[in-house]
């Protein structure tokens, strides 16, 4: 019986290990790899969590929204698929494949579902689509006990557990999976006891997030992101960081690269040296989205379709390095981590605090994954 | 004369080894406590007219004063204090309504002194301000819910007027009339040095305060003193006082003696007669009349100023800073009821209202739960101490501080709250033109630049201490507080843990 506390029940004051691999070409290479770069920073961790999340994964399904669900019960997993099945055409469902194995215990049920919005339902809600989507994932996690959509995009999934990083990997089987990119992260929770659900990658839709560090304007953030229909339910900081990248990114259309001048903004000091226009910009931005300002260290790995952005506090109290070798992209906390994937690099950078490093597909990539 | 049966308050102690009868204390006295008896070849002292100001005290060259409350007592209970008897004595004397000047002396509970802030430890690092930059500079007004962008797929940037501040602390409505032109002045300097803005309360702006008028904000009370267009025009924004925090339900009242002639001018009102402002503007009795009048000043101003509500803290605060936020308010200012004041109705001053703490807890929820808090910015005031009363405030949700009790402090205010009787001794609430004087603006508003400039670098220091580098990180970042000794109702308005959780 897993009667642990769960996220959502205890916030308390993290560390962590994170890792990005990506071919702008979008040659899809298994999640092994993450597995590997992942092991490296193993003492990053400390076994209470861990997860992956793998683009281009399911390239069978690409047009269905793929969701990966925990239960704690079959009675949430009966009262789950009511709902999904009343909101949404069913086109396939399973368990997701796992593999038993002793570091990983306490398992819920974990179900994926290959979905597409009932048409008749979405023309009712006078919502987009993605709305819709955003919308019931996030009344099943707030109002269906026992029930947490964990992954809810197209053509991508996470996949994490309560446990160090390659084991979870190992467990979910991830080297049977191939993907044009993979965020990994080991977790060192420190504010919340961690729980499957709030392990990382923490996403919605597309939007995926790895983080290590600890917000200290965590309920600054998420206050001001409920205004906008979000609840944050797990009280961890990436959930927080996710959910104000979806606002920004896709209810107000803002590229990523100004979605990182609103989280990690540049200093009044540095805004007052810019010309007029860039200067009228930032204003603008930093005023108006004032209390999506991130404070504490951080550093983000943000998975979405087609591409990775990195991004440190703006301070850059947590470490982050960049590396590239041909067509592929690596980011970790530390540059062992990528130099035990690719020994030779052709760039090693270290991204400045507040200053994105952002990597896409090569275009003629990106459409072969749309 | 019949016996009104009042003791002195104050007693005068005069060390008689030291005066050396220099009648300095005589003459710094506008209360007239001091007297040479030639006869006796000494000083004497009348107690009974001791408001306990401290003048005498601090300009005495031998240190031969001190100033203590009286040890006369009467027979006092658990139900019946001294003040109690002493006010029915007065009443009982004239059978007029008590004033009182500056908050409330009662004994509410303070809960700013009942909130405890975090600091980072290990998981969460400290920063250091000497070595990281810590911004305090924050904007008030409505904020853009939605953006927009032009038909190159540029962000539109224009956005309703905003008020920048360096730090999140202005100076709270003070009118010319209630306070000294040097007062003013000193405020208005500051203002100026420090990059924030001072208020005119509902006195007016004198004509030579117009160059400040860019860190001004014009204030529109239901006297309407003072407003007119070109008033309207000269400062950054303008106010709408419906309540103040000391007096809320209460309008104003300027007594005669305080109108001198250039009062007078600025507040548009004959010299020497009262001026006593309603309670209500007569032309707003609703929420949408409020609405109104806010979009006429808006109109008015071609849409260039924020526009401030400032009300007290009532009951059901929430639902009408809601109401306002609605009614095209870009700033709501909240004043608490251990607020000051220049002269109130004792009475009212000290039953009438709720603390700032919870009045600020409660709206700020309200607007988050109405999903609106961006559309309007939050000011408190209403008993601001120090830095860590702003801190607890921003944390609470609120953008920014009004401070006044705090700023006449350090004019060199006493707090022996007889401002209405116009007799300051240190030329801040009084006109006699050599009391004035006695207040040096550009001294006056050096402290005050001190005063704001510390309490930032004790932002700063507090800031770096929870690991926060900006104040907006701050704002409604109740996470940050942790209460002590309260209970679990308190706890549940405030939306703050109790310390240990």
């Amino acid at each position: 019986m897993f009667n642990a506390p769960k996220e959502g029940d205890v916030r308390i004051p993290s560390g962590c290990a994170i890792s990005g691999i990506f071919s702008k070409k979008g040659k899809r290479f298994s999640g092994e790899q993450a597995i590997k770069s992942i092991t490296l920073m193993h003492d990053r961790s400390n076994g209470l969590g861990g997860g992956f999340a793998g683009y281009g994964i399911y390239p069978e399904y690409k047009d269905y929204y793929a969701f990966h669900l925990f239960y704690d019960d079959t009675i949430a997993k009966k009262e789950c698929e009511e709902f999904l099945e009343d909101h949404f055409d069913m086109i396939n469902l399973s368990k997701i494949p796992t593999r038993k194995i002793p570091q990983i215990t306490n398992e819920p049920m974990i179900w994926r579902y290959f979905l597409s919005p009932l048409p008749t339902k979405l023309a009712e809600s006078q919502l987009p689509e993605s709305e819709y989507v955003a919308q019931c994932v996030i009344k099943v996690n707030t109002t269906i006990k026992g029930a947490c959509i964990f992954s809810s995009g197209k053509n991508m999934g996470v996949f994490k557990a309560q446990g160090f990083p390659e084991d979870v990997g190992r467990f979910y089987r991830l080297e049977e999976y191939a993907g044009y990119s993979w965020t990994v992260h080991g977790r060192y929770p420190t504010n919340t006891p961690g729980w499957w659900g709030g392990a990382h990658p923490f996403s919605l839709l597309d939007c995926s997030v790895v983080h290590n560090g600890e917000i200290s304007s965590y309920d600054a953030n998420r206050r001001f992101i409920e205004m906008f229909g979000y609840r944050c339910t797990l009280l961890t900081d990436t959930e927080v960081i996710t959910y104000m990248i979806d606002y920004l990114h896709r209810k107000q259309g803002l590229g990523y690269e100004k979605v990182a001048h609103i989280l990690a903004a540049p200093f009044w000091s540095t805004i007052d040296r810019m010309n007029e226009k860039d200067k009228a910009e930032y204003t603008y931005l930093r005023d108006n989205f004032a209390s999506m300002l991130i404070t504490g260290p951080f550093s983000i790995i943000v998975g979405f379709t087609g591409g990775l952005m990195a991004l440190n506090d703006r301070l850059k109290l947590r470490s982050l390095v960049v590396g590239t070798k041909d067509d592929m992209v690596y980011m970790a906390s530390e540059e062992a981590a990528i130099r035990v994937l690719s020994p030779q690099l052709d760039s090693i950078t270290y991204p400045k605090g507040g200053e994105p490093f952002i990597v896409t597909l090569d275009k003629e990539a990106y459409q072969q994954c749309q | 004369m019949s016996i009104n049966f009042l003791q002195p308050e104050y007693e005068v102690v005069r060390n008689m080894d030291r005066c050396i009868t220099c009648r300095v204390c005589e003459r710094q006295c506008a209360n007239e406590v001091h007297h040479y008896n030639a006869d006796l070849d000494r000083m004497v002292s009348d107690d009974s007219k001791c408001v306990d100001c401290q003048r005498c005290v601090t300009l005495c060259p031998t240190n031969a004063l001190k100033i203590v409350k009286t040890n006369n007592c009467f027979k006092e209970n658990a139900n019946w204090h001294t003040s109690d008897i002493t006010d029915i004595y007065r009443q009982a004397t004239t059978g007029g309504v008590l004033l009182g000047s500056m908050g409330t002396p009662k004994e509410y509970p303070v809960y700013w002194d009942k909130l405890l802030i975090n600091a980072s430890q290990v998981t969460n690092p400290s920063i250091d301000p000497l070595r990281e930059p810590m911004e305090t500079r924050t904007f008030l007004g409505k904020k853009d819910a939605t953006i927009h962008y032009d038909k190159d797929g540029n962000i539109i940037t224009k956005t309703t007027p905003q008020l920048e501040l360096s730090t999140p602390i202005m100076f709270s409505a003070m009118s010319y009339g209630s306070i000294s032109y040097n007062a003013h002045k000193s405020l208005a300097m500051a203002a100026t040095k420090l990059g924030i803005y001072y208020n005119t309360g509902e006195g007016g702006l004198h004509e030579d305060f117009y160059v400040y008028g860019p860190n001004t904000i014009v204030q529109v009370a239901s006297g309407r003193f003072g407003v007119h267009s070109d008033y309207l025009e000269a400062g950054a924004a303008i106010e709408i006082k419906m309540g103040q925090g000391a007096k809320p339900g209460i309008g104003g009242h300027l007594p005669g003696a305080k109108i001198t002639e250039a009062v007078s001018k600025t507040r548009m009102i004959p010299q020497g007669t009262d001026a006593i402002s309603p309670a209500p503007h007569h032309d707003i009795y609703s929420i949408e009349d409020l609405r109104q009048l806010v979009y006429m000043l808006k109109e008015s101003t071609n849409y260039k100023k924020p526009v401030i509500v400032k009300i007290a803290a009532v009951h059901n605060v929430g639902a009408i800073a809601s109401g306002i936020a609605r009614c095209g308010a870009d700033i709501i200012a909240i004043d608490g009821f251990r607020g000051g004041t220049g002269a109130a109705p004792a009475r009212i001053r000290d039953n009438v209202g709720i603390p700032i703490e919870l009045a600020l807890a409660s709206v700020d929820r309200r607007l988050r739960e109405e999903g609106i808090r961006n559309q309007v910015s939050l000011v408190v005031g209403g008993s601001i101490r120090s830095s860590a009363d702003v801190i607890k405030a921003i944390a609470l949700g609120a953008d920014a501080c009004y401070i006044a009790t705090s700023a006449l402090i350090a004019l060199g205010c006493h707090l022996c709250r007889t401002c209405h009787l116009g007799k300051c001794n240190w030329g801040i609430a009084t006109q006699v033109p050599e009391l004035v004087k006695r207040l040096n603006p550009a001294i006056g508003s050096e402290h005050l630049v001190n005063l704001v400039t510390a309490w930032t670098h004790e932002i700063k220091e507090m800031m770096g201490g929870m690991g926060i580098n900006s104040i907006e990180a701050l704002r409604g970042n109740r996470l940050m507080l942790r209460g002590v000794g309260l209970t679990e109702k308190e706890l549940e308005i405030l939306g703050v843990k109790h310390a240990g959780e």
